[in-house]
């Protein structure tokens, strides 16, 4: 899609400056955006992908059983503008899968649609992947983040982090606590002076706190400072989650050092 | 291998052009414009302009009131140029019907006409003319060179006898008759394909970038020059049935005749409609918006109107606008168009305009696909 403007890169095995036409046709993309045609029916836009990608064969049966798969029959000859983003959604991913890719990418494909449709959505990806495609999801959510069987986080252009979930949740380089019963206090301001302290976040009634890894007894200490200004709250060691292994990570690169 | 990659090929441009024709037919604005627009046009050019000023609203103001102003006055009544339509005492009357609007012209006789008529030196009759409005001017010089009013003596009654006036005979080639809508209408053909060609398909591919579906397609095996001819294709279509449109609305309503023959016209039409297209991509590829792409359009269209000869004699132009209007197709095509219809010229014989027709062409869709390509990579 974009030319390097230097150097060079593989997708699937094949350069993308010398192969690009190959790659095109073993990929899959669904941007951001819906990108299909509003004024066209489901029918058409179905239609007039398969045209693009020159699919031979049996392109009607192709086609119906994307409809089937993606819970469209009812909506052939809907046009798109007049669909449901969930809906839309659908579409976007049967037409990027319509030829069977074997790389498919998805840009932050749940931003427009509620949380029953993501579930499915996933549900869907996961046969994808059970079929043998890759796929590369990017996403704010780190709930979707969770699913994925690998992680790279990036932050301006650059990997920071990269691993499967779980590795990456273990071995985040942060202790993280939780402050329960201090809310409506002066706690985050003074969790917060703490020199070894990297951020202190609301959750509901809860504190969650990110300290350095290096910090001893940071527990005890945590306990003591709220107890010398009369709050009484408790203080627990917990699991780092994937928002926490984010902060640590991408921290660097915001604060520019 | 080479056949297959040549149908594949064909198979997107057609689906392509299928879509845009798809979304064109469902664009019901777009789709009435499509027919609205030329029957529009030449019903307001052909009735409404009318460069042969007739009826022009007039007041008299008859100081001598004798027999022979009397001729004089229904003489110029015959003329069909004027409509007397008030008689007025003063001329501070006719000083106010003038600036009301009431009347274009103000025609003075003085008390001393008949003297007037046989002295050589003074003028015989104060024509006043409303300069305000285009074109009036040239009409009122018309009247003054009637044989009877002139002051060089040749009237008939200068002198005091009656002479032979010296009469020019002018006569108007190919519309005998000086019907404005016969030369109006073979030109509004190129006037409405402009409009239509560069607005149309600068918005359409626009639109496409506007709305996120050309960040899929690049991402499909679609290529570049593919989607480029799918895109035009369905417009060369409209923009032949449009002149088809012109040409019938303009033979039934105007009797317009077709003196040369439908082929080159329609061979003429489809050079000056690519040569249009490729201006509307250029214009794509410099837009970000459709908005953007209507504003621009509508600057290619305005000097394509005003010099390319459709409504004011090429002849009369400053150098510079006649150098200008060398660059617009509309000019050319202006040539051949009336050239076909009206002089029943062919092709070969109207090669300097089909020539740089064809220049324009080249020039501009190498331009504009090379363009066009950038902007999607």
């Amino acid at each position: 899609m974009l030319l390097p403007t230097e150097g060079s890169a593989e997708v699937i095995g094949l350069s993308i400056v010398d192969e690009a036409e190959a790659i095109r046709r073993r990929l899959g993309y669904m941007p951001q955006k819906f990108s299909l045609w509003e004024d066209l029916t489901v029918d058409e836009n179905l239609q007039f992908i398969a045209d693009l990608y020159g699919l031979a064969g049996d392109v009607a049966g192709r086609i119906s059983r994307q409809r089937e798969t993606y819970n469209l029959e009812a909506l052939r000859k809907q046009r798109a503008g007049t669909m449901s983003g969930g809906q839309k959604q659908r579409l976007a991913l049967a037409c990027a899968t319509l030829h069977s890719p074997e790389l498919l990418l998805l840009d932050e494909p749940t931003s427009a649609v509620d949380p029953q449709s993501r579930r499915d959505f996933w549900d869907r990806l996961f046969q994808l992947a059970d079929g043998g495609a890759t796929i590369l999801v990017s996403t704010h959510y780190m709930d979707e983040a969770e699913r994925c069987h690998g992680l790279a986080i990036l932050a301006e252009g650059r990997l920071v982090a990269e691993g499967t979930p779980r590795n990456l949740m273990a071995s985040v380089d942060a202790d993280v606590f939780e402050i329960e019963g201090a809310d409506g206090s002066e706690a985050p301001r003074l969790v917060r002076e703490l020199p070894w302290v990297h951020g202190v976040t609301q959750l509901g009634l809860r504190l969650r706190v990110l300290a350095d890894r290096g910090e001893s007894d940071a527990e005890a200490k945590l306990r003591a400072l709220l107890k010398q200004h009369g709050i009484d709250a408790q203080v627990a060691r917990t699991q780092a989650s994937l928002e926490d292994v984010f902060v640590v990570a991408t921290r660097r690169v915001y604060r520019g050092d | 291998m080479a056949t297959n990659r040549f149908s594949a090929a064909l198979r997107r441009i057609h689906a392509v052009a299928l879509k845009e024709v798809r979304q064109l037919a469902r664009d019901r604005v777009t789709f009435g414009m499509i027919v609205g627009v030329p029957l529009l046009q030449i019903t307001l050019f052909g009735y409404a302009i009318n460069f042969d000023v007739r009826n022009l609203a007039t007041a008299i103001q008859d100081q001598a009131n004798s027999s022979m102003s009397r001729e004089f006055i229904a003489q110029l009544s015959a003329t069909q140029v004027v409509d007397v339509r008030y008689t007025t005492a003063s001329s501070a009357e006719l000083d106010r019907l003038l600036r009301e609007g009431r009347v274009s012209m103000g025609v003075v006789i003085p008390h001393d006409f008949e003297r007037r008529l046989q002295e050589d030196s003074r003028p015989v009759v104060q024509i006043l003319v409303d300069g305000s409005q285009p074109s009036l001017s040239g009409v009122a010089a018309g009247i003054a060179s009637l044989p009877m009013i002139t002051r060089h003596g040749s009237g008939p009654y200068a002198g005091g006898k009656r002479m032979e006036p010296r009469r020019i005979e002018v006569r108007t080639l190919y519309n005998p008759e000086k019907r404005t809508a016969v030369q109006i209408v073979p030109a509004l053909i190129g006037v409405i394909l402009s409009m239509t060609m560069v607005l149309f398909t600068s918005g359409a591919i626009v639109r496409e970038r506007e709305r996120g579906n050309l960040e899929l397609l690049i991402a499909t095996p679609l290529g570049s020059l593919e989607l480029m001819i799918g895109k035009l294709l369905p417009y060369a279509g409209i923009g032949l049935i449009q002149t088809t449109i012109i040409l019938i609305t303009g033979s039934f309503l105007f009797n317009v005749p077709l003196v040369g023959s439908l082929l080159d016209l329609y061979l003429a039409a489809l050079l000056f409609i690519v040569s249009t297209l490729g201006l509307g991509l250029f214009v794509s590829t410099v837009a970000q918006t459709q908005f953007q792409a209507f504003q621009l359009a509508f600057v290619t269209l305005l000097p394509s109107i005003l010099l390319s000869g459709f409504m004011f004699p090429f002849e009369g132009m400053p150098k510079v606008a006649q150098w200008l209007a060398q660059l617009l197709p509309l000019t050319h095509f202006n040539v051949i168009i009336r050239g076909v219809v009206l002089r029943g010229a062919d092709l070969p014989e109207l090669w300097p305009q089909v020539a740089k027709l064809l220049l324009f062409l080249a020039v501009m869709m190498l331009i504009a696909s090379v363009r066009f390509k950038k902007r999607l990579d």
